[in-house]
């Protein structure tokens, strides 16, 4: 019972880091109709900024964060003003093998930055190792840290996305473009903010990630994992995302624990094939019924 | 000062010559409406004015100001909404947000004032319910206002569109072909809520049609197209009984 517990938590905690990698495929998807396969490399990239904040400015933890999410909202608005917009309206596949292209070019970027390079950094949290006992239940501080600082940043872009007019516009703009270009929204303009959000996002779970993974230049590739979580929640929903992420998180703790060893890297998979053939269009998903 | 102009307007895609010098003048007040057969232009000559390509020849001019070459977002602004042939609504938003985001134009609050939701945020939400409200008698859309517009028949779909774009309070109300699949029953509802925007609200509307019952209903002057260029201008009646008119429509007796 008390292994459950904490393999829940720790399912969770990293199913957050999931679910917010998964939710910048979202909001771009949504947006222009583009899988960024670049969103573990912003995660990456954010990452490196928050720990040169920390460790060479040596900035508190809450400021290294509001830093490297401000940050790499200028670079996801710049990577798409400079790469994506001139490429708009190409084959989807041109589009998508770019945002390949462009992971690996911040991947080689970061190698080449001086106090960055190929090396395994950490970055220092606040919560370090402490934990929290509840009957017999240890509980790592960090993890529950990230469920709450995962569950806070949800509240605000509900908030956010529900309320304010720029929110607004990016869900007309997701919807219909056409429309949104006469309702007077600067659907370019829009679009762009969509890929600093969804950057700043990225950065936001870089952050949670790097006591668990450390800081290098490939932690980018849990967007193998985040990706699943996003076609789990429907490839296209917010809140699918999130849950999706959950998902996957707490059945990779699972499994690692209760199957054979090889199981946890395969079992976000083995989720997404189940939910596919159960739902085609994934859980929270758009179901197109065509009128006939 | 003429209210809105358009002088030569021309385009071309490759070889085809969609629009070739079109001009005609729109009064303050009026339904001007464009008539032709299939591909005379006429939706063509709607996405110059609406700004969603530049002509290669010619000039759209509101209220006195060109307008050829700007952003088409900024055509809102200008106090200018249109409809579209084949309906571009919000799918997955209510009726009601539909006709909210027509209000985008007129939201003044701030970001951290939203955020927060102020009291003045409040105060301008409430404003912009009431004006959206007002759209919602004026089509009368209450028993649909909370609907997802996804579910909803083509039918009240089309007077959405229409509402939604009444909402940003238009000076200059482009429609294009506003009864197309509709039944006769919901096109004669469509001729009176065309009446009385030109009567009650006094919007000046220009529309592309195809139902000539619609058109000389509604309309105060009609154009007639055909192969891109303009070959009669007048009432409706005298459009119809024009020579060329009639064998844009039946060929050459």
């Amino acid at each position: 019972m008390t292994d459950l517990a904490q393999l829940l938590v720790a399912g969770i905690s990293t199913g957050c880091v999931y679910a917010l990698v998964a939710l910048g495929f979202v909001l771009i998807y949504k947006a222009t109709e583009t899988v960024n396969f670049a969103q573990g490399d912003l995660m990456m990239l954010g990452a490196f900024f928050a720990l040169t904040s920390s460790t060479v400015f040596g900035w508190p933890y809450w400021a290294t964060i509001v830093f490297a999410a401000a940050v790499m909202a200028v670079v996801g608005m710049t990577v798409e003003r400079i790469v994506i917009r001139p490429v708009l309206g190409h084959p989807a596949f041109t589009v998508v093998m770019i945002t390949i292209g462009v992971g690996y070019v911040m991947r080689g970027i970061v190698t080449m930055v001086p106090g960055w390079g190929t090396e395994t950094y950490q970055i220092p949290t606040p919560f370090a190792e402490a934990v929290w006992t509840a009957g017999g239940v240890v509980l790592p501080v960090q993890q529950l840290a990230v469920i709450a600082m995962t569950a806070a940043l949800c509240a605000v872009l509900y908030v956010f996305f529900r309320f304010t007019r720029i929110g607004i516009a990016m869900q007309a703009t997701s919807q219909n473009q056409l429309a949104a270009y006469y309702m007077g929204i600067p659907v370019r303009r829009v679009n762009m903010m969509i890929w600093g959000l969804s950057a700043a996002v990225a950065a936001f779970a870089g952050i949670l990630l790097a006591p668990v993974t450390f800081v290098h230049s490939n932690m980018g590739f849990i967007g193998l994992k985040a990706f699943p979580a996003a076609v789990v929640g429907g490839f296209g929903s917010v809140p699918g995302a999130i849950v999706g992420g959950l998902i996957i998180g707490v059945v990779e703790a699972l499994a690692g624990y209760y199957l054979p060893e090889g199981f946890k890297d395969v079992a976000a998979y083995v989720v997404v094939l189940l939910v596919l053939m159960l739902r085609p269009s994934g859980l929270f998903g758009e179901t197109m019924r065509k009128k006939v | 000062m003429s209210f809105f102009r358009v002088e030569n307007l021309g385009i071309r895609f490759g070889g085809v010559v969609a629009v070739d010098g079109v001009s005609f003048e729109v009064k303050k007040g009026e339904v001007f409406t464009i008539i032709g057969p299939n591909g005379a232009g006429k939706t063509t000559i709607f996405n110059l004015v609406c700004l969603i390509y530049p002509p290669d020849t010619g000039r759209v001019v509101f209220e006195g100001r060109e307008i050829t070459g700007l952003a088409p977002h900024r055509v809102a602004e200008l106090g200018i909404a249109r409809t579209f042939q084949n309906i571009e609504l919000f799918e997955h938003a209510t009726v009601l947000q539909n006709l909210l985001i027509g209000r985008h134009r007129h939201r003044r609050t701030r970001f951290w004032q939203d955020l927060l939701f102020t009291p003045a945020v409040r105060e301008a939400e409430l404003a912009q319910r009431e004006a959206v409200e007002r759209v919602i008698d004026f089509l009368e859309l209450a028993k649909y206002r909370d609907s997802l517009v996804a579910g909803l028949p083509y039918g009240v779909r089309k007077v959405v569109e229409l509402g939604r774009a009444l909402a940003t309070e238009p000076r200059l109300l482009l429609l294009d072909e506003p009864s197309s699949g509709l039944n006769p029953e919901e096109t004669d509802d469509m001729a009176f809520w065309i009446e009385d925007i030109k009567k009650q609200l006094g919007i000046t509307v220009l529309m592309v049609e195809h139902d000539m019952n619609l058109v000389s209903r509604v309309s105060d002057r009609v154009l007639a197209l055909n192969e891109g260029r303009p070959i009669a201008e007048g009432t409706p009646a005298e459009v119809q009984s024009h020579p060329a008119v009639v064998e844009a429509y039946l060929g050459a007796a």
